[in-house]
Protein backbone atom coordinates (compact mmCIF):
# COMPACT_ATOMS: atom_id res chain seq x y z
CA UNK A 1 0.00 0.00 0.00
CA UNK A 2 2.84 2.15 0.90
CA UNK A 3 4.50 1.18 -2.00
CA UNK A 4 1.46 2.45 -3.93
CA UNK A 5 1.08 5.80 -2.72
CA UNK A 6 4.96 6.55 -3.24
CA UNK A 7 4.79 5.83 -6.74
CA UNK A 8 1.55 7.62 -6.73
CA UNK A 9 3.72 10.82 -5.23
CA UNK A 10 6.64 10.04 -7.71
CA UNK A 11 4.30 10.43 -10.94
CA UNK A 12 3.72 14.24 -12.22
CA UNK A 13 1.33 16.16 -12.10
CA UNK A 14 -0.54 15.08 -15.72
CA UNK A 15 0.00 11.33 -14.15
CA UNK A 16 -1.66 11.85 -10.81
CA UNK A 17 -4.70 13.53 -12.52
CA UNK A 18 -4.64 10.73 -14.96
CA UNK A 19 -4.95 8.63 -11.68
CA UNK A 20 -7.73 10.55 -10.59
CA UNK A 21 -9.94 9.87 -13.88
CA UNK A 22 -8.90 6.07 -13.63
CA UNK A 23 -10.08 5.72 -9.98
CA UNK A 24 -13.35 7.93 -10.61
CA UNK A 25 -14.59 5.79 -13.79
CA UNK A 26 -13.99 3.00 -11.75
CA UNK A 27 -16.11 4.30 -8.78
CA UNK A 28 -18.90 4.83 -11.24
CA UNK A 29 -19.06 1.50 -13.29
CA UNK A 30 -18.74 -0.01 -9.95
CA UNK A 31 -21.86 1.75 -8.66
CA UNK A 32 -23.44 1.60 -12.25
CA UNK A 33 -22.78 -2.37 -12.15
CA UNK A 34 -24.45 -2.23 -8.31
CA UNK A 35 -26.92 -1.00 -10.00
CA UNK A 36 -27.92 -2.98 -13.00
CA UNK A 37 -28.02 -6.02 -10.52
CA UNK A 38 -30.06 -4.55 -8.75
CA UNK A 39 -32.42 -3.79 -11.57
CA UNK A 40 -31.90 -7.81 -12.69
CA UNK A 41 -33.26 -8.52 -9.09
CA UNK A 42 -36.63 -9.58 -9.75
CA UNK A 43 -39.36 -8.88 -6.76
CA UNK A 44 -42.64 -6.03 -5.52
CA UNK A 45 -41.17 -2.86 -5.28
CA UNK A 46 -43.09 -0.78 -3.28
CA UNK A 47 -43.69 3.10 -5.21
CA UNK A 48 -41.58 4.67 -2.74
CA UNK A 49 -38.87 2.84 -3.98
CA UNK A 50 -39.65 2.97 -7.39
CA UNK A 51 -39.61 6.77 -7.16
CA UNK A 52 -35.93 6.58 -5.41
CA UNK A 53 -34.87 4.20 -8.52
CA UNK A 54 -36.00 6.57 -10.77
CA UNK A 55 -34.06 9.57 -9.07
CA UNK A 56 -31.04 7.25 -8.85
CA UNK A 57 -31.07 6.58 -12.41
CA UNK A 58 -30.96 10.09 -13.50
CA UNK A 59 -28.66 11.06 -10.81
CA UNK A 60 -26.42 8.60 -12.09
CA UNK A 61 -26.65 9.54 -15.87
CA UNK A 62 -26.07 13.39 -15.16
CA UNK A 63 -22.59 11.99 -12.80
CA UNK A 64 -21.68 9.92 -15.97
CA UNK A 65 -22.03 12.67 -18.57
CA UNK A 66 -20.84 15.32 -16.39
CA UNK A 67 -17.46 12.79 -15.58
CA UNK A 68 -17.35 12.46 -19.10
CA UNK A 69 -17.21 15.82 -20.06
CA UNK A 70 -14.93 16.51 -17.42
CA UNK A 71 -12.03 14.11 -18.15
CA UNK A 72 -12.49 15.32 -22.31
CA UNK A 73 -12.44 18.80 -20.53
CA UNK A 74 -9.12 18.06 -19.14
CA UNK A 75 -7.41 15.78 -21.70
CA UNK A 76 -8.25 18.70 -24.63
CA UNK A 77 -6.60 21.09 -22.29
CA UNK A 78 -6.93 25.31 -22.06
CA UNK A 79 -8.61 25.64 -24.76
CA UNK A 80 -10.87 22.67 -25.48
CA UNK A 81 -12.04 23.09 -21.66
CA UNK A 82 -12.79 26.11 -22.25
CA UNK A 83 -14.83 25.60 -25.54
CA UNK A 84 -16.54 22.74 -23.54
CA UNK A 85 -17.92 24.47 -20.86
CA UNK A 86 -18.56 27.70 -23.33
CA UNK A 87 -20.96 25.32 -25.47
CA UNK A 88 -22.32 24.28 -21.99
CA UNK A 89 -22.66 27.68 -21.12
CA UNK A 90 -24.24 28.49 -24.29
CA UNK A 91 -27.06 25.37 -24.17
CA UNK A 92 -27.73 26.69 -20.37
CA UNK A 93 -28.10 30.59 -21.46
CA UNK A 94 -30.43 29.36 -24.18
CA UNK A 95 -32.48 27.46 -22.50
CA UNK A 96 -32.60 30.57 -19.54
CA UNK A 97 -33.50 32.75 -22.07
CA UNK A 98 -36.35 30.66 -23.66
CA UNK A 99 -38.10 30.27 -20.47
CA UNK A 100 -37.83 34.50 -19.74
CA UNK A 101 -40.49 36.73 -21.81
CA UNK A 102 -38.20 38.94 -23.68
CA UNK A 103 -39.07 41.21 -26.30
CA UNK A 104 -38.24 43.00 -29.17
CA UNK A 105 -36.43 45.52 -27.68
CA UNK A 106 -34.33 43.44 -26.43
CA UNK A 107 -32.67 41.59 -29.41
CA UNK A 108 -29.66 43.23 -29.76
CA UNK A 109 -28.55 43.03 -26.15
CA UNK A 110 -29.20 39.24 -26.21
CA UNK A 111 -26.79 39.57 -29.53
CA UNK A 112 -24.34 40.95 -27.40
CA UNK A 113 -24.22 39.00 -24.79
CA UNK A 114 -24.60 35.54 -26.56
CA UNK A 115 -22.15 36.63 -29.23
CA UNK A 116 -20.29 39.02 -28.10
CA UNK A 117 -19.86 38.41 -23.88
CA UNK A 118 -20.14 34.90 -23.82
CA UNK A 119 -17.31 34.05 -26.54
CA UNK A 120 -15.60 36.74 -24.96
CA UNK A 121 -15.31 35.23 -20.91
CA UNK A 122 -14.56 32.08 -22.75
CA UNK A 123 -11.54 33.35 -24.10
CA UNK A 124 -10.22 35.12 -21.49
CA UNK A 125 -10.67 32.07 -19.06
CA UNK A 126 -8.93 30.21 -21.44
CA UNK A 127 -6.30 32.17 -22.20
CA UNK A 128 -5.71 32.64 -18.35
CA UNK A 129 -6.60 36.28 -18.04
CA UNK A 130 -8.34 35.78 -14.63
CA UNK A 131 -8.50 39.00 -13.79
CA UNK A 132 -10.41 40.15 -16.50
CA UNK A 133 -12.49 37.30 -17.18
CA UNK A 134 -13.55 37.98 -13.40
CA UNK A 135 -14.71 41.60 -13.81
CA UNK A 136 -16.23 41.51 -17.60
CA UNK A 137 -19.60 40.60 -17.45
CA UNK A 138 -19.98 42.42 -13.40
CA UNK A 139 -18.68 45.32 -14.77
CA UNK A 140 -18.36 45.69 -18.75
CA UNK A 141 -21.10 43.57 -19.35
CA UNK A 142 -23.05 45.70 -16.44
CA UNK A 143 -22.95 48.54 -18.87
CA UNK A 144 -23.12 47.45 -22.41
CA UNK A 145 -26.27 45.32 -22.13
CA UNK A 146 -28.50 47.96 -20.76
CA UNK A 147 -26.95 50.74 -23.53
CA UNK A 148 -27.64 47.92 -26.14
CA UNK A 149 -31.32 48.15 -24.70
CA UNK A 150 -31.65 51.93 -24.67
CA UNK A 151 -30.53 52.01 -27.84
CA UNK A 152 -33.00 49.98 -29.05
CA UNK A 153 -35.90 52.57 -27.81
CA UNK A 154 -38.07 50.37 -25.78
CA UNK A 155 -38.96 51.64 -21.95
CA UNK A 156 -41.45 49.11 -21.02
CA UNK A 157 -40.56 47.21 -18.25
CA UNK A 158 -36.85 48.41 -18.81
CA UNK A 159 -35.03 47.75 -15.83
CA UNK A 160 -36.78 44.40 -15.07
CA UNK A 161 -35.56 43.38 -18.73
CA UNK A 162 -32.25 44.34 -18.51
CA UNK A 163 -31.91 43.07 -14.88
CA UNK A 164 -33.15 39.55 -16.32
CA UNK A 165 -30.78 39.32 -18.88
CA UNK A 166 -27.77 40.54 -15.88
CA UNK A 167 -28.39 38.46 -13.94
CA UNK A 168 -28.10 35.13 -16.38
CA UNK A 169 -25.18 35.97 -17.71
CA UNK A 170 -23.94 36.22 -13.94
CA UNK A 171 -25.24 32.38 -13.51
CA UNK A 172 -25.37 31.06 -17.00
CA UNK A 173 -22.02 32.16 -17.98
CA UNK A 174 -19.77 34.10 -15.09
CA UNK A 175 -20.42 31.77 -13.13
CA UNK A 176 -20.13 28.40 -14.77
CA UNK A 177 -16.92 30.18 -16.61
CA UNK A 178 -15.29 29.74 -13.41
CA UNK A 179 -14.95 25.75 -14.09
CA UNK A 180 -12.44 25.56 -16.44
CA UNK A 181 -10.81 28.75 -14.31
CA UNK A 182 -10.71 26.37 -11.63
CA UNK A 183 -9.12 23.72 -13.91
CA UNK A 184 -6.38 26.43 -15.75
CA UNK A 185 -5.73 27.95 -12.37
CA UNK A 186 -1.84 27.27 -11.99
CA UNK A 187 -0.15 28.68 -8.15
CA UNK A 188 3.48 27.85 -7.18
CA UNK A 189 4.07 24.69 -6.11
CA UNK A 190 0.58 23.38 -7.55
CA UNK A 191 1.25 23.41 -11.29
CA UNK A 192 -0.99 21.79 -13.00
CA UNK A 193 -2.90 20.40 -10.48
CA UNK A 194 -5.64 22.60 -10.73
CA UNK A 195 -7.95 19.56 -12.53
CA UNK A 196 -7.83 18.18 -8.58
CA UNK A 197 -9.57 21.61 -7.25
CA UNK A 198 -11.82 21.28 -9.72
CA UNK A 199 -12.62 17.50 -9.02
CA UNK A 200 -12.95 18.56 -5.12
CA UNK A 201 -15.32 21.14 -5.92
CA UNK A 202 -17.71 19.20 -7.95
CA UNK A 203 -17.29 16.32 -5.70
CA UNK A 204 -18.03 17.84 -2.16
CA UNK A 205 -21.15 20.05 -3.96
CA UNK A 206 -21.88 16.84 -5.75
CA UNK A 207 -22.30 14.91 -2.22
CA UNK A 208 -23.68 17.66 -0.08
CA UNK A 209 -26.87 17.99 -2.79
CA UNK A 210 -27.29 14.53 -2.84
CA UNK A 211 -27.29 13.73 1.10
CA UNK A 212 -29.66 17.05 1.37
CA UNK A 213 -32.03 14.94 -1.48
CA UNK A 214 -31.79 12.44 0.29
CA UNK A 215 -32.52 13.67 3.33
CA UNK A 216 -35.36 16.01 2.44
CA UNK A 217 -37.18 12.65 1.29
CA UNK A 218 -36.47 10.55 4.29
CA UNK A 219 -36.17 12.93 6.76
CA UNK A 220 -39.67 15.31 6.84
CA UNK A 221 -39.47 18.21 8.31
CA UNK A 222 -40.89 22.00 8.03
CA UNK A 223 -39.84 23.48 5.27
CA UNK A 224 -38.00 26.53 5.81
CA UNK A 225 -39.60 28.53 2.27
CA UNK A 226 -42.53 26.29 1.37
CA UNK A 227 -43.98 28.85 -1.33
CA UNK A 228 -40.42 28.05 -3.02
CA UNK A 229 -39.47 24.82 -2.15
CA UNK A 230 -42.00 21.82 -0.15
CA UNK A 231 -38.34 19.87 0.41
CA UNK A 232 -35.87 22.25 1.01
CA UNK A 233 -35.59 22.23 5.18
CA UNK A 234 -33.09 23.00 7.67
CA UNK A 235 -32.14 19.67 8.89
CA UNK A 236 -32.17 18.10 5.39
CA UNK A 237 -29.70 21.02 4.60
CA UNK A 238 -27.43 20.66 7.58
CA UNK A 239 -27.42 17.06 7.01
CA UNK A 240 -26.47 18.05 3.32
CA UNK A 241 -23.69 20.09 4.80
CA UNK A 242 -22.52 18.09 7.05
CA UNK A 243 -21.50 15.26 4.45
CA UNK A 244 -20.32 17.71 1.84
CA UNK A 245 -17.62 18.64 4.49
CA UNK A 246 -16.89 15.46 5.87
CA UNK A 247 -16.12 14.17 1.70
CA UNK A 248 -14.00 17.62 1.91
CA UNK A 249 -11.99 16.87 4.71
CA UNK A 250 -11.23 13.27 3.13
CA UNK A 251 -10.36 14.45 0.11
CA UNK A 252 -7.62 17.13 1.64
CA UNK A 253 -4.57 15.15 0.63
CA UNK A 254 -5.32 15.90 -3.18
CA UNK A 255 -6.06 19.67 -2.87
CA UNK A 256 -3.19 22.34 -1.40
CA UNK A 257 -5.59 22.63 1.71
CA UNK A 258 -4.60 21.31 5.41
CA UNK A 259 -7.76 19.34 7.11
CA UNK A 260 -9.27 22.22 8.31
CA UNK A 261 -8.70 24.42 5.77
CA UNK A 262 -10.20 21.77 3.75
CA UNK A 263 -13.41 21.40 5.65
CA UNK A 264 -13.83 25.36 5.69
CA UNK A 265 -13.64 25.10 1.52
CA UNK A 266 -16.19 22.66 1.09
CA UNK A 267 -18.36 23.76 3.77
CA UNK A 268 -18.00 27.32 1.22
CA UNK A 269 -18.90 25.71 -1.72
CA UNK A 270 -20.84 23.62 -0.36
CA UNK A 271 -23.37 26.51 0.97
CA UNK A 272 -22.88 28.20 -2.16
CA UNK A 273 -23.90 25.25 -3.96
CA UNK A 274 -27.17 24.16 -2.49
CA UNK A 275 -28.12 27.75 -1.31
CA UNK A 276 -28.07 29.14 -4.95
CA UNK A 277 -29.93 25.51 -5.93
CA UNK A 278 -32.92 27.32 -3.89
CA UNK A 279 -32.18 30.67 -5.43
CA UNK A 280 -32.68 28.96 -8.79
CA UNK A 281 -35.92 26.90 -7.29
CA UNK A 282 -37.31 30.50 -6.48
CA UNK A 283 -36.57 31.38 -10.36
CA UNK A 284 -38.53 28.67 -11.71
CA UNK A 285 -41.38 29.44 -9.37
CA UNK A 286 -41.33 32.87 -10.49
CA UNK A 287 -41.83 31.86 -14.32
CA UNK A 288 -44.04 28.79 -13.29
CA UNK A 289 -42.22 26.39 -14.19
CA UNK A 290 -41.17 23.04 -11.39
CA UNK A 291 -37.82 22.31 -13.06
CA UNK A 292 -36.74 23.24 -16.40
CA UNK A 293 -36.80 19.97 -17.65
CA UNK A 294 -40.88 19.92 -17.50
CA UNK A 295 -41.67 22.77 -20.21
CA UNK A 296 -40.05 20.40 -22.67
CA UNK A 297 -43.24 19.62 -24.63
CA UNK A 298 -43.21 23.46 -25.39
CA UNK A 299 -39.57 24.83 -25.61
CA UNK A 300 -37.56 22.04 -26.34
CA UNK A 301 -35.13 22.84 -23.22
CA UNK A 302 -33.47 19.51 -21.56
CA UNK A 303 -33.43 20.29 -18.33
CA UNK A 304 -29.68 21.17 -18.28
CA UNK A 305 -30.11 24.12 -16.10
CA UNK A 306 -31.43 22.00 -13.69
CA UNK A 307 -28.33 19.92 -13.59
CA UNK A 308 -25.62 22.64 -13.30
CA UNK A 309 -27.70 25.55 -11.10
CA UNK A 310 -25.60 24.50 -8.44
CA UNK A 311 -22.22 24.30 -9.94
CA UNK A 312 -23.36 27.82 -11.41
CA UNK A 313 -23.12 29.23 -8.03
CA UNK A 314 -20.57 27.08 -6.01
CA UNK A 315 -18.11 27.48 -8.66
CA UNK A 316 -17.16 31.60 -8.18
CA UNK A 317 -17.40 31.14 -4.47
CA UNK A 318 -14.76 28.52 -4.63
CA UNK A 319 -12.75 29.78 -6.98
CA UNK A 320 -12.62 33.18 -5.60
CA UNK A 321 -11.82 31.64 -2.12
CA UNK A 322 -9.11 29.57 -3.66
CA UNK A 323 -7.79 32.40 -5.18
CA UNK A 324 -7.69 34.54 -1.91
CA UNK A 325 -6.36 32.10 -0.08
CA UNK A 326 -3.26 31.54 -1.87
CA UNK A 327 -2.56 35.15 -2.14
CA UNK A 328 -2.78 35.63 1.66
CA UNK A 329 0.24 32.84 1.60
CA UNK A 330 2.14 34.82 -0.33
CA UNK B 1 -22.20 14.92 -51.58
CA UNK B 2 -22.16 17.97 -52.81
CA UNK B 3 -21.67 21.64 -51.90
CA UNK B 4 -25.10 21.92 -51.97
CA UNK B 5 -25.90 18.97 -49.64
CA UNK B 6 -23.11 20.40 -47.54
CA UNK B 7 -24.85 24.03 -47.29
CA UNK B 8 -28.08 22.09 -46.27
CA UNK B 9 -26.40 20.25 -43.57
CA UNK B 10 -24.78 23.31 -42.14
CA UNK B 11 -27.94 25.38 -42.35
CA UNK B 12 -29.96 22.26 -40.08
CA UNK B 13 -27.47 22.11 -38.08
CA UNK B 14 -26.92 25.82 -37.35
CA UNK B 15 -30.56 26.18 -36.84
CA UNK B 16 -30.21 23.23 -35.07
CA UNK B 17 -27.82 25.04 -32.32
CA UNK B 18 -29.52 28.23 -32.46
CA UNK B 19 -33.17 27.25 -31.45
CA UNK B 20 -32.70 23.06 -31.19
CA UNK B 21 -35.28 22.84 -33.91
CA UNK B 22 -37.20 20.06 -31.96
CA UNK B 23 -39.98 18.29 -33.92
CA UNK B 24 -42.76 16.91 -31.98
CA UNK B 25 -44.71 14.19 -33.90
CA UNK B 26 -47.66 14.38 -32.15
CA UNK B 27 -50.28 13.62 -34.47
CA UNK B 28 -48.54 11.36 -37.28
CA UNK B 29 -45.17 9.49 -37.19
CA UNK B 30 -42.16 11.00 -39.13
CA UNK B 31 -42.91 8.26 -42.28
CA UNK B 32 -41.90 9.32 -46.11
CA UNK B 33 -45.23 9.48 -47.34
CA UNK B 34 -46.54 12.01 -49.54
CA UNK B 35 -47.51 15.13 -47.74
CA UNK B 36 -48.35 18.92 -47.61
CA UNK B 37 -47.40 20.62 -44.48
CA UNK B 38 -49.35 23.54 -43.84
CA UNK B 39 -47.69 26.05 -41.13
CA UNK B 40 -48.33 29.14 -39.45
CA UNK B 41 -45.95 31.92 -41.07
CA UNK B 42 -44.07 34.29 -38.57
CA UNK B 43 -40.41 34.51 -39.91
CA UNK B 44 -38.12 33.87 -42.65
CA UNK B 45 -36.58 31.46 -40.71
CA UNK B 46 -39.84 29.14 -40.73
CA UNK B 47 -38.95 26.90 -43.38
CA UNK B 48 -35.39 26.35 -42.30
CA UNK B 49 -36.80 25.67 -38.88
CA UNK B 50 -39.52 22.68 -40.63
CA UNK B 51 -36.50 21.45 -42.70
CA UNK B 52 -34.41 21.11 -39.48
CA UNK B 53 -37.02 19.32 -37.35
CA UNK B 54 -37.46 16.60 -40.47
CA UNK B 55 -35.55 13.83 -40.58
CA UNK B 56 -32.64 13.66 -42.82
CA UNK B 57 -34.25 11.35 -45.12
CA UNK B 58 -37.20 12.89 -45.70
CA UNK B 59 -35.69 16.11 -46.51
CA UNK B 60 -34.59 15.48 -50.23
CA UNK B 61 -38.76 14.92 -50.89
CA UNK B 62 -39.80 18.01 -48.96
CA UNK B 63 -39.94 21.26 -50.93
CA UNK B 64 -40.67 24.84 -49.47
CA UNK B 65 -42.37 27.19 -51.91
CA UNK B 66 -40.25 29.98 -53.19
CA UNK B 67 -41.85 33.56 -54.88
CA UNK B 68 -40.33 33.62 -57.92
CA UNK B 69 -39.33 37.09 -58.42
CA UNK B 70 -37.66 37.31 -55.06
CA UNK B 71 -35.89 34.40 -54.87
CA UNK B 72 -34.35 34.34 -58.13
CA UNK B 73 -33.36 38.11 -58.47
CA UNK B 74 -29.89 37.12 -57.29
CA UNK B 75 -27.50 34.16 -58.31
CA UNK B 76 -27.30 33.34 -54.35
CA UNK B 77 -30.78 33.24 -54.06
CA UNK B 78 -31.33 31.53 -57.14
CA UNK B 79 -28.81 28.80 -55.78
CA UNK B 80 -29.86 28.54 -52.34
CA UNK B 81 -33.59 28.35 -53.10
CA UNK B 82 -33.15 25.85 -56.23
CA UNK B 83 -29.75 23.38 -55.54
CA UNK B 84 -30.17 23.58 -51.51
CA UNK B 85 -33.62 23.42 -50.72
CA UNK B 86 -34.96 22.27 -54.41
CA UNK B 87 -38.19 25.15 -54.04
CA UNK B 88 -41.19 24.93 -56.32
CA UNK B 89 -41.54 28.58 -57.85
CA UNK B 90 -44.90 30.19 -57.96
CA UNK B 91 -45.21 33.99 -59.18
CA UNK B 92 -46.96 36.33 -57.51
CA UNK B 93 -48.19 38.38 -60.61
CA UNK B 94 -50.43 36.62 -63.66
CA UNK B 95 -48.85 36.76 -66.56
CA UNK B 96 -52.32 36.02 -68.35
CA UNK B 97 -55.32 35.88 -66.79
CA UNK B 98 -56.00 32.54 -66.74
CA UNK B 99 -52.55 31.06 -65.62
CA UNK B 100 -53.33 29.01 -62.27
CA UNK B 101 -50.91 30.04 -59.79
CA UNK B 102 -50.97 26.48 -58.59
CA UNK B 103 -49.27 24.83 -61.25
CA UNK B 104 -46.13 24.45 -59.90
CA UNK B 105 -47.40 23.01 -56.92
CA UNK B 106 -49.81 20.89 -58.97
CA UNK B 107 -47.05 20.01 -60.76
CA UNK B 108 -44.75 19.33 -58.19
CA UNK B 109 -47.49 17.06 -56.06
CA UNK B 110 -47.44 15.02 -59.42
CA UNK B 111 -44.39 13.97 -59.23
CA UNK B 112 -44.71 12.66 -55.75
CA UNK B 113 -43.28 15.31 -53.94
CA UNK B 114 -44.26 16.43 -50.49
CA UNK B 115 -44.82 20.29 -49.50
CA UNK B 116 -44.29 22.63 -46.64
CA UNK B 117 -46.53 25.75 -47.95
CA UNK B 118 -47.70 29.12 -45.61
CA UNK B 119 -51.75 28.93 -46.19
CA UNK B 120 -51.64 32.80 -44.44
CA UNK B 121 -50.02 33.53 -47.29
CA UNK B 122 -47.80 36.78 -45.31
CA UNK B 123 -46.11 36.53 -42.17
CA UNK B 124 -48.00 37.62 -39.30
CA UNK B 125 -46.33 38.42 -35.84
CA UNK B 126 -49.37 38.93 -33.50
CA UNK B 127 -51.68 36.47 -31.70
CA UNK B 128 -53.00 33.90 -33.65
CA UNK B 129 -52.75 33.12 -37.30
CA UNK B 130 -54.59 35.09 -39.96
CA UNK B 131 -57.54 33.38 -42.41
CA UNK B 132 -56.37 30.90 -44.84
CA UNK B 133 -55.96 31.28 -48.79
CA UNK B 134 -57.82 28.66 -50.55
CA UNK B 135 -54.72 27.37 -52.66
CA UNK B 136 -54.68 24.54 -49.50
CA UNK B 137 -58.46 23.73 -50.45
CA UNK B 138 -57.61 23.30 -54.37
CA UNK B 139 -54.98 21.29 -53.80
CA UNK B 140 -56.79 18.75 -51.22
CA UNK B 141 -59.12 18.56 -53.83
CA UNK B 142 -57.07 17.85 -56.35
CA UNK B 143 -54.70 15.52 -54.57
CA UNK B 144 -57.29 13.53 -51.51
CA UNK B 145 -54.35 10.85 -51.04
CA UNK B 146 -51.95 13.63 -49.55
CA UNK B 147 -51.81 13.79 -45.98
CA UNK B 148 -52.45 17.41 -44.79
CA UNK B 149 -50.36 17.80 -41.45
CA UNK B 150 -50.92 21.17 -39.20
CA UNK B 151 -47.56 21.90 -38.24
CA UNK B 152 -47.31 24.89 -35.34
CA UNK B 153 -44.14 26.31 -35.36
CA UNK B 154 -43.56 28.14 -31.72
CA UNK B 155 -41.28 31.01 -30.26
CA UNK B 156 -39.60 31.48 -33.38
CA UNK B 157 -40.95 34.73 -33.76
CA UNK B 158 -38.35 35.46 -30.65
CA UNK B 159 -35.04 34.25 -32.68
CA UNK B 160 -35.44 36.79 -35.05
CA UNK B 161 -38.08 39.46 -35.34
CA UNK B 162 -39.15 41.10 -38.02
CA UNK B 163 -36.36 43.59 -39.88
CA UNK B 164 -33.36 42.09 -38.04
CA UNK B 165 -30.49 40.03 -39.58
CA UNK B 166 -29.20 37.86 -36.67
CA UNK B 167 -31.11 35.33 -34.86
CA UNK B 168 -30.45 35.04 -31.01
CA UNK B 169 -30.66 31.30 -29.70
CA UNK B 170 -33.95 30.69 -28.35
CA UNK B 171 -35.40 27.06 -27.79
CA UNK B 172 -37.80 26.65 -30.35
CA UNK B 173 -40.35 23.76 -31.17
CA UNK B 174 -42.08 22.30 -34.54
CA UNK B 175 -45.52 20.57 -33.68
CA UNK B 176 -46.66 18.22 -36.45
CA UNK B 177 -50.38 17.24 -35.38
CA UNK B 178 -52.89 14.74 -37.13
CA UNK B 179 -53.53 14.54 -40.52
CA UNK B 180 -56.63 16.74 -41.56
CA UNK B 181 -58.74 15.12 -44.80
CA UNK B 182 -61.45 16.96 -46.72
CA UNK B 183 -65.02 15.77 -46.37
CA UNK B 184 -66.48 14.60 -49.59
CA UNK B 185 -69.27 17.34 -49.25
CA UNK B 186 -67.41 20.18 -47.76
CA UNK B 187 -67.13 23.67 -48.97
CA UNK B 188 -64.03 26.03 -49.31
CA UNK B 189 -64.83 28.07 -46.38
CA UNK B 190 -65.29 25.56 -44.55
CA UNK B 191 -62.74 23.73 -44.65
CA UNK B 192 -60.55 26.56 -44.42
CA UNK B 193 -61.99 27.19 -41.30
CA UNK B 194 -61.35 23.48 -39.99
CA UNK B 195 -57.57 23.68 -40.96
CA UNK B 196 -56.66 26.80 -39.01
CA UNK B 197 -58.46 25.81 -35.95
CA UNK B 198 -56.46 22.52 -36.50
CA UNK B 199 -53.13 24.07 -36.60
CA UNK B 200 -54.27 26.40 -33.96
CA UNK B 201 -55.07 23.53 -31.79
CA UNK B 202 -51.13 22.64 -32.16
CA UNK B 203 -49.87 25.38 -30.16
CA UNK B 204 -48.30 24.17 -26.75
CA UNK B 205 -50.15 25.44 -23.59
CA UNK B 206 -47.98 27.92 -22.11
CA UNK B 207 -46.17 29.18 -25.32
CA UNK B 208 -47.06 32.47 -26.37
CA UNK B 209 -46.98 33.76 -29.80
Amino acid sequence: MIELLRSLKALDASGQVAVLFVGLFGALLLISFGGLVYSLKSGERTEYAQDNWRQFKRDMKAIWIGSTIAWIAWLSGHVGASVLVGLLSFYAFREYITLMHTRRGDHRSLILAFFVLLPLQYALVGSRHFDLASVLIPVYGFVAIPVASALSDDPHRFLERNAKIQWGLMVCVYGLSHLPALMLLDFPGYEGRGAFLFFFMVVVVGVAQITQEVASRTVRRRPLARRISRSFSARAWWMGQLAGGFTGMLLYWITPFKVGQALCMALLATSAGTLGGLVMKALKRDGGVVYWGNRSSITGAVGLLDRIAVLCFAAPVFFHSVHWYFSLGN
Amino acid sequence: MSFADITGLFLASLSRLITGAQGHWKGCPPTAEQRIYFANHQSHFDWVLIWAALPRELRAQTRPIAARDYWTSSPLRTWLTSAVFNAVYVSRTRATPDEDPLEPLVEALKAGDSLVIFPEGTRSNKGDPQAFKAGLYHLARQFPDVKLIPTWIDNVQRVMPKGEVVPVPILCTVTFGEPLTLGAEEDKGEFLTRARAALIAQRPAGGGA
